[in-house]
């Protein structure tokens, strides 16, 4: 817990120097394009604390930070934690929902190429898992618009509320992800296969579904756990394009819009929180660690 | 005592036999691997045909034809036209120069300075060391894609951005690697020989240790430029990366959306050609990966 501190402390450091010393006045370039007047630039540079040294807005914006509050949005001129607070819950369900297909996927492919090794079932799973991750998701997702929705009509395209809805979003998702998952399983399989309490297993007269699921998938399952834990940055990134292509509301959407608008509290709210809430599940894998592996202890 | 009597040879180019001398076994490992030189004919074909774009490209790619919209495939134009007319053939090949070139200076912006940092880092230790590597976990903090967007946030949208945005969020990644490799080269023999001969440290980094750490650097390279290309098309088609009429396939695909039922063929080219040029790459890179540390190897 205390390491992942200054981590998020230098995250909100860097977020901070990013949006405050690149050249140009960030009043100006927000009121750029709306040809906002000379008046409306100094007025929103006093409400947005422009005209104080650079030391002062960064104690002004850590101590506001610290307390949940990110300022307001430019356009909507509402607080950006409530905006935030408001699509983070349909990026959550996005990423978790793409997080199980992306397991359940990735393992089933890593552990028929474990078992097939060297066939062409081995070969068509590699295949399948390279594949997956060089599919844009973009084009995936167009794709399943294209068949289940346009053509077929099973799902519905756009919007969002029910598992209806999340199900084309989430595999695009999902399979995008799961080609590491599986490349990681299948060579972590291999080598547990090639244990001697796996031997012992199979001499007990355990049935082999017994052996590969019971013992050797579980000790196999460690390193991927740490993999899960960076697939959810990957997964996060990747709700931006998801949201986009499947016209749903959430984080990605948010940031992507915000960008075009110029808004950049809610820009910088938006990346901060992202960072946050994947440092925080960087350090849940962490400490998950020690409870799927009892040889492993904190102290 | 001449070498022919030495008991225990000093190994010299001719003295290793053929099938030993590494850039050899490299190449003959990498003709074993049928995906890899898949791969990488390829590559080949997309280098050709982004280099001579102009002379096989059938039409101007920006060429406007009312007349001919959304037109599907056919002897004419090969992979129909988009809502101007445009033909998309066209635009699949210059648009194999936009990202081939994005790819290729995405890489180069996250490699030189990744490199530096991860030898200044590695070689140093200490205080710059914890400094460097405390920074890039900073970078590393921020999930896939929203560094590159946070950048292309600040510098405005457009494609030498888009480039810059993505390069930049791709340099923690070569710093750890050879930061990791720098860690591990430092320790050997011939480097505490070369210290102990009086080089200087930057004869040490670049003589000694730099070309003992290329096979990872290569490796991690060639999987950053599918990484790259497959980003910075990412932003072409959230709007954030080429601007129309820019025949960069991100963007290609991000204009076709909308006629998604009425004309796929504007979506289908350059999502199958960005497809096909990321596979590729990653395939080579696992490729050289397993041929240049079977120690590595993801495919046993």
């Amino acid at each position: 817990m205390l390491t992942s501190i200054p981590v998020l402390w230098g995250v909100t450091t860097l977020v901070f120097l990013m949006m405050h010393l690149l050249p140009g006045d960030p009043a100006e370039l927000m009121l750029a394009e709306s040809g906002g007047s000379s008046q409306s630039i100094t007025r929103l540079r006093q409400q947005l604390g422009l005209d104080d040294p650079l030391y002062v807005q960064y104690g002004r914006f850590l101590a506001n930070a610290v307390r949940g509050d990110l300022g307001r949005s430019i356009f909507t001129n509402r607080p950006v934690t409530q905006i935030i607070l408001e699509q983070l819950p349909h990026t959550v369900q996005l990423a978790a929902a793409a997080m199980t297909v992306a397991i359940i996927i990735g393992t089933a492919l890593g552990i028929a190429a474990a078992l097939n090794r060297n066939t062409w079932v081995d070969n068509l799973c590699v295949t399948i898992a390279v594949a997956g991750a060089s599919m844009p998701i973009f084009w995936s997702g167009l794709l399943l618009l294209l068949l289940f929705s346009s053509l077929l009509h099973w799902l519905p395209a756009t919007g969002q509320g029910s598992l209806r809805h999340l199900i084309m979003p989430a595999t695009v998702l999902g399979l995008a992800s799961s080609g590491s998952i599986a490349r990681l399983v299948r060579s972590t399989m291999l080598e547990v296969l090639s244990q001697e309490y796996i031997t012992t297993a199979r001499s007990k007269g355990l049935s082999e579904r017994l052996v590969v699921l019971r013992h050797a998938l579980k000790n196999a399952f460690i390193p991927v756990i740490t993999v899960m834990g960076l697939q959810f940055g990957y997964l996060l990134g990747g709700t931006v394009v998801t949201e986009t292509v499947f016209s749903r509301q959430g984080l990605g959407r948010l940031v992507v819009d915000a960008i075009l608008w110029k808004d950049f509290p809610l820009v910088q709210g938006a990346v901060l929180l992202a960072a946050a809430v994947y440092t925080f599940v960087n350090l849940l894998v962490d400490i998950s660690y020690a409870l799927v592996d009892p040889r492993i202890r904190y102290d | 005592m001449t070498m022919a009597k030495r008991r225990f040879p000093i190994p010299t180019r001719k003295t290793i036999p053929r099938r030993e001398i590494p850039p050899l076994v490299t190449r003959r490992r990498l003709r074993r691997n049928i995906g890899a030189l898949l791969a990488l004919a390829f590559l080949a074909i997309v280098v050709a045909v982004s280099i001579f774009a102009p002379i096989l490209a059938p039409y101007d790619p920006l060429a406007v034809d009312i007349e001919q919209q959304l037109q599907p495939p056919s002897g004419q134009h090969w992979a129909g036209t988009d809502l101007f007319g445009r033909d998309i053939f066209s635009r699949l090949l210059f648009g194999a120069r936009i990202s081939l070139l994005v790819g290729i200076v995405a890489v180069a912006i996250a490699s030189v300075p990744g490199l530096i940092l991860g030898l200044v880092a590695g070689y140093n230790g200490r205080w710059v060391d914890s400094l460097i590597m405390r920074i890039m976990d900073m970078m590393l903090a921020f999930p896939g894609i929203l560094l590159a967007l946070s950048i292309v946030a600040l510098l405005g949208p457009g494609l030498p951005n888009a480039m810059i945005a993505v390069g930049i969020a791709g340099i923690p990644s070569y710093t750890r690697v050879v930061r990791g490799s720098v860690l591990a080269t430092k320790r050997m023999q011939f480097v505490r020989a070369a210290r102990a001969v009086g080089c200087r440290s930057w004869r040490i980094v670049f003589r000694h240790i730099l070309p003992n750490i290329f096979a990872p650097v290569l490796v991690l390279a060639t999987l950053d430029l599918a990484w790259a290309i497959l980003n910075a098309s990412s932003l072409s088609f959230l709007g954030l990366g080429a601007q129309p009429p820019a025949p960069e396939w991100g963007a290609m695909l991000n204009e076709g959306r909308g006629y998604l039922r009425q004309a796929p063929w504007i979506t289908a080219a350059p999502g199958l050609a960005i497809m096909l040029t990321v596979l590729s790459i990653n395939l080579l890179g696992d490729g050289l990966r397993d041929a240049l540390d079977p120690r590595m190897r993801t495919h046993t």
